[in-house]
């Protein structure tokens, strides 16, 4: 899970460390946006504005859409897949605990077994 | 109890799961296979404590555990990947009911959650259910977004980052 956060984490650093892809969550957050009126607002080659946001796709900050000859950008769902994964993480936290868990639980079980013999001899 | 002693091992039913059932809470499941009294002994002695709540596999290591199982008692667990950066896991019992019921704050930030913890005993086995409740969405938002202390912050910092980068984007 660690290992997981980082990578993202240096992906989206990464990602951010670009004062046009900034701009583009930026803009993004307010609407969607075809590939074309990114590159437009930005002042920016199409295939300028395409490595970026191929580097902000990567990132999980962006997901894009084809439709027809138009690709439209949107905000990326990484939150959710951050969730999901989080969540499936915290529970292999807690089967991992509850292993061992299971192991103190026969001890004391045998333990007490043991002990209830005693007092009935 | 059965006579003969010896059990089958533990059935693969035994399944841990963990669900967000609310904006603020997270509530995680499993059952043992040994009647209440004895999961509850394992929750409340740190003796036995320690032996469970720093699995080797997860790369963890408890380098202290404190637990006064009283109400207003106080528990404190140190643990890290590495001993010279220890993370600690405090905070107080606020109900203790024998093999059924335990509560307890976790009072590391004031967005910490609390955590009730019930064993039902059935059959000779115990339904453990463990219940956070967090205080807000955004605080069970953020430990979502950095389980681990060190993370969430850097994360808090990104996202100022980001809203100082958005105020400055529409500035320009």
């Amino acid at each position: 899970m660690v290992q997981y956060t980082q990578a993202r984490f240096d992906a989206s650093f990464a990602a951010l460390s670009d004062a046009t892809r900034r701009g583009v969550l930026e803009q993004l957050g307010r609407a969607d946006a075809s590939i074309t009126e990114l590159a437009e607002k930005f002042h920016m080659t199409l295939t300028g504005m395409k490595k970026h946001v191929g580097i902000l796709e990567e990132a999980g900050l962006v997901a894009t859409e084809k439709v027809g000859r138009v690709r439209t950008c949107k905000l990326g769902l990484r939150r959710l897949e951050e969730e999901a994964a989080w969540i499936e993480s915290y529970r292999q936290l807690w089967d991992a605990r509850f292993d061992e868990l299971d192991k103190v639980v026969e001890d004391l079980k045998r333990k007490e077994k043991i002990d209830g013999r005693k007092r009935r001899a | 109890m059965d006579a003969r002693g010896e059990r089958e091992p533990t059935p693969m039913s035994n399944r841990t799961t963990v669900e967000r059932k609310s904006e603020r809470e997270l509530v995680v499941t499993r059952t043992f296979d040994g009647p209440a009294h004895i999961v509850f002994e394992a929750w409340t002695r740190p003796a036995l404590l320690k032996r469970w709540w720093a699995p080797k596999s997860t790369g963890m290591s408890l380098l202290s555990c404190e637990a006064d199982v009283r109400v207003g008692g106080r528990y404190r667990f140190e643990f890290g990947r590495e001993a010279s950066k220890p993370m600690a896991f405090f905070g107080r019992y606020i109900e203790v009911i024998p093999h059924s019921r335990l509560v307890w704050t976790n009072d590391e930030s004031d967005e910490g959650s609390v955590t009730t913890v019930t064993f039902e005993e059935k059959g000779g086995k115990t339904l453990l259910v463990m219940h956070e409740l967090y205080p807000s969405k955004e605080a069970l938002d953020g430990v979502i977004a950095g389980m681990e202390g060190g993370m969430c912050e850097t994360f808090e910092q990104l996202d100022e980052l980001l809203v100082t980068l958005g105020a400055s984007a529409g500035r320009s």
